[in-house]
């Protein structure tokens, strides 16, 4: 008779967040902050088809780091989970809240329940309000655990450094030109040297107060990012 | 709504399944009670005791086309609603009117609305101009028991093509066939009428201006024939709705100038009641 291999919980627990950790540090980060006219979402993304910022819904958008069938299914299920509320009830009844509480239930349980791999994914949710002063940002980890962010946050490979970055440099109401310009500054100062992300390894959208249609998200085209960043001469 | 079976809280697993871009066919799965084409048709037809939308009349301009619809839903011989709105802007580049069933028919506008934008987030690219009018067709051709029994959503489908650059129009009957016309359509209790004018005032070098006096006056003429359509109404400020849709996407065009089109229209009918005449040959 074979004796079960005991593994004490917390060991078992600690084990699957180091892998769920590992996965997601092999990523580039993603940068989210607040500046004059919304909320801008910036990431290291060479791709132009694989996107790792998206609109969920009118003022909800939706920015991830990790493995990317697992965020692209979550965010798939988003955009079901606003789509049937918004039908269902009214588009104002369409909550970021709403959207990262189905979310920390999901990757919760999934990390916990012994059947399935922990999901190697951060989440950015982030919440448009008509106040600057009530705009929502989440923090969502592989472990279901939500954090409330302010002003600024990162999250992916080396968030210490982008952040701290960030830390020195953020300043409230930026304008939209020099909050891209900090967030690509921020993203490039991820290892020990600092480096110089180009125009076309970033990819920008924005949640934007100023556009008239309910349909706040727009994604930055590749033509206005380049007149950000000139090359060198 | 929306828990997982098991009681976690999670996301059921529906949700996670990749697969369907389209958002009725989720709908179907998750919640079939919401989907229009599901529900049991009333045994016997229904014919005046629910609104009815009338006239919706739509015609293509040289960059673009223009919808309209006249405010007026009908309850048999009660005039249900004096400023109901049928037009309604199903994406950025293409807009619906609805005839019919009002009820009906501006549930499956919000349906054909939430599909387009579903698959728009999904796919991260827009439908083509036809792919969004099939569509249209099917989500009419789920409503045909209702339609035996009376309750007939006819709507009446333009947008801007990106592909060619211009507006095109599709019709479409309760069976679900979808009909793409050329220049201009009409359709509802009164478009006999406005189809007749249209006829007559339709020009291939219309401005949108232009274009909007004539699908205005076609409303008139509409209005004029067909009780059940409703003529501007002078004392309430209440005028047709008219939509455009160009390469710069659907625009509404303001009540203000809409009003003022009216009051050029019902000028020129103070003098001649029949409205501009035609040339013999």
């Amino acid at each position: 008779m074979t004796t079960p291999f005991y593994v004490s919980p917390e060991q078992l627990m600690k084990d699957r967040a180091d892998y769920a950790r590992k996965g997601i540090a092999r990523g580039r980060s993603v940068v989210v902050l607040q500046y004059a006219d919304g909320i801008a979402f910036v990431a290291e993304n060479p791709s132009q088809a694989l996107h790792k910022v998206s609109e969920i819904y009118d003022r909800v958008a939706f920015a991830a780091v990790g493995r990317y069938n697992e965020f692209e299914n979550l965010r798939i299920a988003g955009v079901r989970l606003a789509d049937l509320r918004g039908y269902s009830y009214d588009r104002t009844d369409v909550t970021g809240r709403g959207l990262a509480n189905a979310y920390a239930q999901t990757l919760g349980t999934i990390f916990s329940s012994g059947g399935e791999k922990p999901y190697e994914v951060e989440i950015f949710v982030a919440e448009l309000a008509e106040d600057p002063a009530q705009d929502q940002i989440y923090r969502l980890t592989y472990d279901g655990s939500v954090a409330d962010e302010h002003g600024f946050a990162a999250m992916g490979g080396s968030v210490e450094p982008v952040t701290t970055y960030l830390k020195e440099h953020y300043r409230p109401d930026l304008a939209f030109d020099d909050a891209i310009r900090l967030a690509a500054a921020a993203l490039g100062h991820d290892e020990s040297k600092p480096r110089t992300l180009a125009a076309d390894a970033l990819e920008v959208a924005v949640l934007d107060r100023a556009r008239p249609q309910p349909r706040k998200f727009r994604r930055i085209p590749a033509a206005r990012l380049a007149s950000l960043f000139p090359a060198p001469a | 709504m929306a828990t997982h079976p098991g009681g976690t809280g999670r996301l059921p697993d529906s949700f996670l399944t990749p697969g369907s871009s389209s958002f009725a066919e989720f709908l179907g799965e998750q919640a079939p009670e919401l989907l229009p084409g599901r529900r049991t048709p009333p045994t016997s037809a229904v014919t005046n005791e629910t609104p009815h939308a009338t006239t919706i009349v739509a015609a293509t301009y040289e960059g673009g086309v223009v919808v309209a619809g006249d405010r007026r839903a009908t309850m048999g011989n009660v005039i249900a609603q004096r400023d109901i709105e049928k037009v309604f802007p199903a994406d950025e580049y293409s807009c619906v009117g609805i005839a019919g069933a009002a009820g009906l028919a501006v549930e499956l506008v919000r349906l054909f609305q939430v599909e387009l934008e579903h698959y728009e987030k999904i796919e991260g690219i827009t439908l083509s101009i036809d792919g969004k009018a099939n569509r249209l067709a099917a989500l009419i051709r789920s409503n045909l028991p209702m339609a035996m029994q009376g309750l007939a959503v006819v709507p009446l489908f333009a947008g801007f093509d990106l592909e060619s650059s211009g507006g095109r129009i599709f019709s479409y009957d309760v069976t679900g066939g979808r009909y793409e016309e050329t220049a201009f359509h009409a359709v509802g209790s009164g478009s006999v009428f406005a189809r007749g004018s249209l006829k007559k005032l339709y020009r291939d070098d219309l401005t949108s201006r232009e274009c909007v006096m004539a699908v205005v006056q076609a409303l008139y003429d509409a209005a004029d024939d067909d009780s059940a359509t409703g003529g501007p109404d002078l004392s309430r400020r209440i005028f047709p709705i008219v939509a455009m849709v160009s390469a710069d996407g659907y625009s509404r065009l303001p009540d203000i100038e809409v009003g003022e089109i009216a009051d050029e229209v019902i000028a020129g009918r103070m003098r001649r009641p029949d409205g501009p005449a035609a040339n013999l040959s």
